[in-house]
């Protein structure tokens, strides 16, 4: 009795699943897109890891040498730069988004006037092509036109052009990448807050909280879902960063995906090597995300 | 903790209620003042863009740097290349995106969280990882310099962002309405196309207009799969501006500025909508 039926349902479980109609269209209606996802993007992954194991070139795969180019890759100056660079670029990037874009959803999580205009001036930013906010910010930190270099020399910040220092470089894109991406933080911590009933505060008042204990006992611990969530996209964004370093440094930033695209794409010469950082940073992004959702304890669940 | 501001009565609130306008204003500032200072610079003459110290009011302004960039073949040819790309990559998208989206919203099956996790995995891909084998697979078929390299790639990594908003739309419409049409003795197919999709028409919108800002900011792939002027979007063709237009500055100024513009519109028409939309999967996840 309580081993035959489960033998049945443990063969049987695909033939029901079809058997059954709703969950046949069901599958029906998901594959094309399933399908669509896995072939560009899981047979590419399997290729480059392939290929990161050959002395490859962009026309032939060559002989197998192993972890040779990994290791000539972790040799390599222009590697070790772009990792440093995307590590600290990450990091300090996310925890400021983070803090400020914190500090701004409380701020304006209440009802007041003019909050259409303000929404929209958040998205502004946000809704920008990430190039064409790096190529206009350029333009504001140049030399001879612009009003940051400007500015900030007047002032006596800065001793050289911004555009012609590493360290300033990299402090400016991570200048610019939390003017982007602040107010989506925003909006979604402002979600999150707005789903925490008021009466939670009320409560909390009454028995003699302070602003401080209901911001770490309650505000915390229910927002901790979406902060997780938003940390998680904005990090796994961070960490792949091209488009901004590409384009405001003009090429001169290193970053994990410049170094890819230079190798691979630019001189081919570092081919096999490009495609050893291609794996590295699929592994190590896998990991990240891995750490979020099971070191952090992220709910991932669709379900309702 | 709004409230414990709020409450403030008397002096003490006026003065908290000046603070916080004064705090809004200047965040807007800070979020508008890029696009205002280089729309500034795109609108000036030559000599008043190098002037120092750095001049803050426009004299008359003038229209010669969109002249200048609207004359190159090139800049109208990689308008248009965007508006395609980003326009075919939308529809492809919404069509797959919420077939998918209505399945897994509706319909009961068991390996929906495998489904939903593949889903978001591909979100968070780095895609730079793969730009090599779809090169070479590309050139292999032909597909490198037209549209569809480009788009095929867009596809893949707007899906989504499509169906994980269309999702969260879906789930909110009622479920008596199907059932209805199903004791009225409609397929599920029948049910999706006669009620849910009208229904869903706004959540649907508001996914195209997100879909399509995603696929017209795309860099990488364009500029890995793209290099002829024929077909490279405006995300390519502005950077190399820079070499074109070494030291017109406001020329540069004035393509940022046009590249902008239609997105600037679309967010402030829609603003309630796609701040709905972008925050419905992430809160609610």
């Amino acid at each position: 009795m309580t081993t035959a039926p489960r033998e049945k349902k443990r063969g049987g479980w695909l033939k029901e699943e079809f058997g059954n109609p709703e969950r046949r269209t069901a599958y029906y209606m998901v594959l094309p897109a399933l399908l669509i996802i896995m072939i560009v993007a899981v047979y590419p992954v399997l290729n480059s890891i392939w290929l990161s194991l050959h002395a490859a070139t962009i026309t032939a795969t060559g002989e197998f040498v192993g972890f040779e180019n990994y290791v000539e890759m972790f040799g390599n100056d222009d590697f070790i730069s772009g990792l440093k660079n995307t590590v600290i670029f990450t990091v300090v990037s996310v925890f400021f988004e983070f803090i400020i874009g914190l500090g701004i959803a409380l701020a304006i999580n209440r009802a007041f006037r003019g909050r259409g205009l303000v929404r929209a001036a958040v998205l502004v930013p946000w809704a920008f092509p990430t190039v064409i906010s790096a190529a206009m910010w350029r333009l504001m930190f140049q030399d001879q036109i612009g009003v940051i270099n400007y500015v900030a020399n007047g002032i006596g910040l800065i001793s050289e052009p911004i555009l012609s220092d590493a360290t300033l470089l990299l402090i400016g894109s991570i200048l610019v990448d939390v003017w982007k991406t602040t107010p989506f933080m925003a909006l979604l911590l402002l979600a999150g807050l707005q789903t925490i009933p008021g009466e939670v505060y009320e409560a909390a008042r009454v028995d003699g909280a302070n602003v401080l204990q209901r911001f770490f006992q309650i505000t915390m611990p229910l927002l901790k879902s979406t902060i997780l969530v938003a940390v998680l996209f904005r990090t796994m964004d961070s960490y792949r960063v091209f488009d901004l370093f590409w384009v405001m440094s003009n090429r001169q930033l290193e970053s994990l995906s410049t170094f890819v695209y230079q190798g691979v794409r630019i001189s081919q010469l570092q081919f096999a090597q490009g495609n050893a950082a291609a794996v590295f940073i699929f592994v190590t992004a896998f990991l990240l995300a891995l750490f979020f959702i099971y070191g952090l304890g992220m709910q991932t669940s669709t379900e309702d | 903790m709004a409230s414990a501001t709020a409450s403030g009565s008397g002096s003490k609130g006026n003065f908290n209620m000046v603070l916080f306008y004064v705090f809004l204003i200047g965040f807007v500032l800070v979020s508008l003042f890029p696009l205002l200072w280089v729309f500034k610079m795109s609108i000036v003459t030559r000599s008043d863009l190098f002037q120092s110290p750095v001049t803050t009011l426009v004299a008359p302004p003038i229209a010669d740097s969109y002249n200048t960039i609207f004359a190159n073949p090139d800049f109208r040819r990689a308008l248009l290349n965007s508006t395609i790309i980003a326009g075919i990559t939308t529809i492809i998208c919404l069509f797959f995106g919420a077939i998918a989206a209505y399945a897994i919203a509706r319909l009961r099956f068991r390996l929906k969280s495998v489904v939903m996790t593949t889903i978001l995995a591909i979100s968070f891909f780095p895609a730079v990882a793969i730009i090599a084998p779809l090169f070479l697979l590309f050139s292999k078929v032909g597909l490198i310099n037209t549209y569809w390299s480009v788009i095929i790639t867009d596809v893949v990594f707007a899906l989504p962002l499509t169906i994980w908003i269309l999702v969260s739309f879906f789930k909110e419409l009622p479920k008596d309405l199907e059932e209805a049409a199903r004791v009225d003795g409609a397929t599920t197919i029948q049910a999706f196309r006669k009620v849910i999709v009208p229904l869903a028409e706004p959540g649907v919108f508001t996914t195209a207009i997100l879909t399509f800002i995603f696929a017209w900011n795309e860099f990488l792939f364009a500029a890995t799969f793209l290099f002829d002027a024929s077909t490279q979007p405006v995300t390519v063709a502005i950077p190399n501006f820079a070499t074109v237009y070494t030291v017109d500055y406001g020329a540069q100024a004035a393509a940022s500025v046009v590249v902008t513009i239609p997105l600037v519109i679309l967010v402030l028409i829609f603003q309630r909508r796609i701040v709905s939309g972008l925050t419905a999967g992430a809160v609610k996840g």
